[in-house]
């Protein structure tokens, strides 16, 4: 089996992952962006299985942990915004400085 | 010493020298009494720090704490004293302090406390004793009232355990400790009354002039101990008794006994060291009476009672007696005359007990050590017993000076009999203890003046120091009729109303007045020796001669020069009469102002050495105080400042700094840091992101 080219293309989808965090100014599209980057990691995690030839299919599981979890993820992440949004009527990352507080 | 508590055992070297014989060979140690012996001294100095300490607080004030110690010495002495007549007591106790080095010969001298139980000092411990209490019950309802009452019973304490101190030595460390605490002690009762300026200079006196003396007898001290190789006089006792051939002390000895005997001359007030004693009047008059009998002034003649086989010995001190029968006969005549002309009471009985104490020096110079201890045995009783009939009468007028007293006997009848009785004692009237006593040093004085030939003259000077001894009678009991005539007789010439003493102070004047009727019975020539064997209870036997049989020829000329002082005195004043004074205001042209001035001595000692050193020491004082001392104080300020300068630098510059610094170092790194935090999620994310990109690549390269 050939690795490679699902590595590259997990890097690749890290990559543009990394991009769109640091630089979308919209939080919605931030979170869509790291969405992104976990579907990098899912990607090497199952293609590492596949390489392994792991009995217990460890890799697949693991993705599948992650999907749940991401998906709760943004779910909250998306309420969040949600309700900055309603108080400050903007979702742009850029203002949102309340963590220097 | 190996034990720390050693018992020496008795050592017997010699038998008196006796004429009759009552030769005591062998002595018991005193059993428990003399092994708890060291509690004589010790409780009345325990009283007085407490009284000290917390007399104040007590129900009597004190009172009672040194009232109750002295009783305690009183039942133990007469304890000592009974047993001691049973079976003589030598016995000496000694706690080892330590070790001062050593001598020449390589002998170590050692320092000791202990306590000296032999008939010597059993005899003062009752004399002390009993004393003692019967004046600390009458200063009780002398001394009511006064402001100090608390503190002066306190020195009062100190004074009889100083005494007792010095009496129980056995070696001469602890007597010089004894000595200078019965200094101290007199000082501060001396001047008692300080506010007056008189009784504290009174004060200064008494001690600079037994200062004095005391440098006498630390020489002494110095050179028996060196050369004897031990402080002890029981060492001492056994070096004199190998003989003078092999004596390291012999070649000294002159020298030695001479300064130990100018020490003895300022505690017992000898010409010319005498002038503190009737100064010392200042005091309140139950000190004056305990001094005067029991305390203080006895020491000299305790320490040469002490010393005696040295000064008796042949090839020691023997050639010092004779200067101890010269200043023993020149202090009995001369002091007695100059109580003629005082007219202050306390002061007569002062010069009176000048001029006894010099009956005692001349009999220990004589060698009659007995006798002298003896006169001093008996003299204790009716001395105080004067002194304190000299209280009730000064608590009664309220003046010491008997030109305002006069006709007493209608308002103090007890006083009056008492006193009576302690004049007669004194002058040596028959049969009270005065006769025997003073009966006892002529006879002593007759025996040197026949036997002993040890210096050319020296038999020719016993002989004339005798005639002089009962001039000395004569003038004892001229004095004392006019002392008596004119405070009890003729006309009351003070102001107020006399009235007799309360009986706290009256009993204690007729148990005084009882022993002197009895004292002088213990010892009667021929009929009870109990003194005699009492005081001979010694390591080495003291080798006086004691008479043991009354001269009747003797006793008969000094009853007849009392008898004689006694009738003239009584033609001179005792006349009852509205001239009773004019008649004291007769003069003798030369003699009068000459005894007026006591002499001059005072006059030399003031203007003839005080002043003259006193404004050069009171300069030179000075300039060391304005120059020296103040130096050293200025220059410990202007160092303080500099160095408080350099101080305030370091604070400033050093400490200040280095916060200031450490402050603004946070601070700075701190406006730095914050531009970090920005706020910014992407920004915070970046930096994450670039330092794992760093980590990964520095994994990679390296």
């Amino acid at each position: 089996m050939i690795i490679n080219q699902f590595l590259l293309l997990g890097a690749a989808l890290f990559s543009i992952g990394v991009y769109g965090v640091l630089s979308r100014r919209n939080a919605v599209l931030v979170l869509l962006s790291v969405e992104l980057m976990l579907a990098a990691v899912n990607i090497n995690m199952v293609a590492f299985d596949r390489l392994n030839q792991d009995v217990m299919a460890g890799g697949q599981v693991f993705a599948l942990f992650i999907i749940a979890v991401a998906a709760a993820e943004v779910g909250i992440g998306i309420a969040i915004v949600l309700l900055i949004f309603r108080n400050r009527r903007s979702a742009n990352v850029d203002e949102l400085d309340l963590m220097k507080l | 010493m190996s034990s720390p508590l050693a018992f020496v055992a008795p050592l017997i070297l010699a038998t008196a020298e006796e004429e009759g014989g009552h030769a005591v060979e062998h002595f018991g140690d005193g059993g428990v009494l003399a092994e708890f012996a060291w509690l004589i001294p010790v409780v009345p100095m325990v009283a007085a720090f407490a009284i000290a300490f917390f007399g104040k607080k007590s129900p009597l004030k004190g009172w009672g704490l040194a009232w109750g110690s002295m009783a305690f010495v009183a039942v133990y002495g007469v304890a000592l004293f009974i047993s001691n007549l049973i079976e003589g007591i030598t016995y000496e106790g000694a706690i080892s302090i330590g070790d001062i080095g050593t001598d020449a010969s390589g002998h170590t001298l050692g320092l000791e406390w202990g306590w000296m139980v032999d008939g010597l000092s059993i005899m003062m411990y009752m004399v002390v004793g009993v004393v003692g209490v019967l004046v600390f019950t009458y200063a009780k309802s002398y001394m009511e009232g006064d402001i100090r009452f608390t503190w002066f019973f306190a020195s009062f304490a100190l004074f009889g355990g100083g005494m007792l101190v010095l009496v129980s030595a056995p070696n001469l460390i602890q007597l010089i400790v004894g000595w200078e605490l019965v200094g101290v002690a007199s000082y501060l009762l001396i001047g008692h009354y300080w506010e007056e300026h008189e009784n504290s200079s009174a004060a200064i006196k008494a001690f600079l002039t037994n200062k004095v003396a005391d440098v006498g007898l630390f020489i002494g001290a110095i050179i028996i101990s060196l050369s004897v190789g031990s402080f002890r006089f029981t060492d001492i006792m056994e070096h004199i008794s190998h003989g003078a051939d092999h004596s390291t002390l012999a070649q000294y000895s002159f020298w030695a006994g001479v300064a130990i005997f100018i020490g003895a001359m300022g505690k017992s007030a000898q010409f010319p060291l005498h002038v503190w004693l009737p100064d010392a009047m200042a005091g309140p008059t139950p000190v004056s009476a305990l001094m005067h009998a029991a305390t203080m002034v006895t020491a000299g003649v305790y320490l040469i009672g002490r010393l005696f086989p040295f000064y008796n010995t042949p090839g020691f001190a023997d050639d010092v007696r004779w200067i101890i029968i010269v200043i023993g006969t020149l202090t009995l005549f001369l002091t007695g005359l100059i109580a003629l002309v005082a007219d202050d009471i306390k002061k007569v009985l002062a010069y009176s007990t000048l001029s006894q104490l010099g009956y005692m020096m001349v009999a220990m110079g004589a060698g009659a050590y007995t006798a002298a201890l003896f006169h001093l045995f008996t003299h204790a009783f009716f001395k105080s017993l004067l002194f304190l009939g000299a209280g009730s009468v000064i608590h009664a007028v309220h003046s010491n000076n008997m030109s305002d007293m006069g006709g007493l006997r209608k308002y103090m009848p007890q006083t009056y009999t008492t006193f009576m009785i302690g004049s007669l004692a004194l002058a040596g009237i028959f049969p009270l203890a005065g006769f025997w006593s003073k009966d006892e040093i002529l006879a002593s004085i007759q025996y040197a003046g026949s036997n002993y030939t040890v210096e050319q003259g020296g038999a020719a000077l016993a002989n004339f120091v005798l005639v002089v001894a009962i001039a000395g009678a004569f003038v004892t009991a001229f004095y004392m009729t006019r002392a008596v005539s004119l405070t009890f007789f003729g006309k009351y010439k003070g102001h107020g109303h006399p009235h007799e003493s309360p009986k706290m102070m009256t009993y204690p004047l007729i148990a005084l007045a009882g022993f002197s009727v009895v004292a002088g019975w213990i010892n009667i020539p021929g009929v009870t020796s109990f003194f005699t064997d009492g005081v001979a209870a010694r390591f080495l036997a003291p080798g006086d001669h004691h008479a043991t049989a009354l001269n009747y020829g003797l006793a008969a000329v000094g009853t007849l020069a009392a008898v004689g002082g006694i009738v003239v005195g009584y033609f001179l004043w005792f006349a009852d009469k509205d001239t009773q004074q004019e008649r004291d205001k007769f003069r003798i042209p030369v003699l009068y102002p000459l005894l007026e001035h006591k002499y001059f001595i005072d006059d030399f000692y003031m203007d003839g050495i005080v002043r003259p050193l006193r404004g050069p020491v009171a300069r030179a004082v000075d300039w060391f105080n304005g120059h020296v001392i103040d130096l050293v104080i200025n220059g410990a300020g202007v160092l303080s400042v500099r160095l408080g300068k350099i101080v305030y630098w370091f604070d400033q510059r050093g400490v200040d700094g280095a916060i200031n610094a450490s402050a603004a170092a946070a601070g700075g790194t701190g406006g730095m840091l914050r531009l970090l935090q920005t706020g910014r999620i992407q920004q915070y994310a970046f930096l994450i992101v670039a330092g794992t990109v760093a980590l990964v690549a520095g994994f990679i390269i390296f």
